[in-house]
């Protein structure tokens, strides 16, 4: 079975380029909060909910919005669509929020809607509500990006749990420091070959994938 | 009561991060969930830390959260009544 990335988005640095095109940069942002903001409303994206999700999710959602605008997955069944998501920071930095509203037990009010956010794969569930994704999914995380483990186990789920597609990559953010690499893997047979927007498929190898996150 | 009222907006909107809403968009007798500002089972658990955090007011039944949370003047007159 051969399976292509058909669509991805790369966000770091201060840039967004999705499908070899830089969609968004602004040297003179300096926070990550701006950053994502910004980006998020030159994409028109129009999600309240957006707004309530804590920085990781916010990362990876925009990202997986960004893909999925260029090759939408609606056209198979939801439990074919799967989410794989990686990064080496796991939850850290809502995980901080959190232990600072809980740190002085004189002042003790931790916020709900933070503890919630305190798990990575809650990035994962924020994807699958907004788009109606039902397939199997987990979140790895390794301590830096690990393109072969990506390809072992996205892969593994095609053969074995029925996949059709998968969201698959990496969502790291710690503070200001942040890197979001998704990729829409899909099956040759079934699928075009090149995006409405004009870009060719890759294959889903490690070499590609490291070569998406280098060189971007 | 009425100063209280767009105090109170105020805080729910930074509380509940409703960026896309501003005071005068709340109508202090709308319903807080389900269609008025579509709020869930999350930002209910946050208005009651706002309570307490805020005003020193602790729900000691949580069936009286209907009530108290039903809209913004019903969390207003609850404050007014038990603010210690």
């Amino acid at each position: 079975m051969e399976l292509i990335v058909t669509s991805y988005c790369h966000i770091h640095e201060k840039k967004v380029v999705i499908n070899d095109r830089l969609v968004f940069y602004n040297e003179n942002i300096l926070n990550f909060a701006d950053f994502i903001k910004s980006v998020y409303k030159q994409e028109e994206i129009n999600y309240p909910k957006f707004y309530k999700m804590d920085s990781l999710s916010k990362l990876g959602f925009l990202a997986a919005e960004m893909v999925l605008k260029e090759k939408p997955v609606t056209g198979y069944d939801s439990d074919a669509v799967g989410v794989v998501l990686s990064n080496s920071s796991s939850s850290l930095d809502t995980d901080i929020i959190h232990n600072d509203a809980i740190k002085d037990r004189t002042n003790y009010f931790p916020s709900p809607s933070v503890f919630v956010y305190t798990l990575p794969n809650i990035v994962i569930g924020e994807i699958c509500i907004k788009n109606k994704i039902k397939g199997e999914n987990a979140f790895l995380v390794s301590e830096v990006f690990d393109g072969k483990l990506l390809v072992n186990y996205v892969g593994g789920l095609f053969l074995r749990f029925g996949l059709e597609a998968c969201l698959c990559g990496w969502v790291e953010l710690l503070g200001n420091k942040y890197e979001s690499l998704i990729t829409l893997v899909e099956k040759a047979d079934i699928t075009s070959r090149e995006s409405a927007t004009g870009f060719k498929s890759l294959p889903f190898t490690i070499k590609d994938l490291n070569q998406l996150i280098e060189h971007n | 009561m009425e100063e209280l009222i767009e105090k109170l907006k105020k805080e729910v909107i930074e509380q509940l991060n409703l960026e896309e809403t501003k005071p005068e968009d709340i109508n202090p007798d709308s319903p807080l969930f389900g269609e008025g500002l579509g709020l869930d089972s999350i930002d209910a658990l946050e208005l009651i830390v706002l309570l307490e955090k805020n005003y020193g007011i602790k729900i000691e039944d949580p069936k009286d959260g209907k009530k108290i949370f039903y809209s913004i003047r019903t969390m207003a007159e609850y404050i007014t009544e038990h603010k210690k």
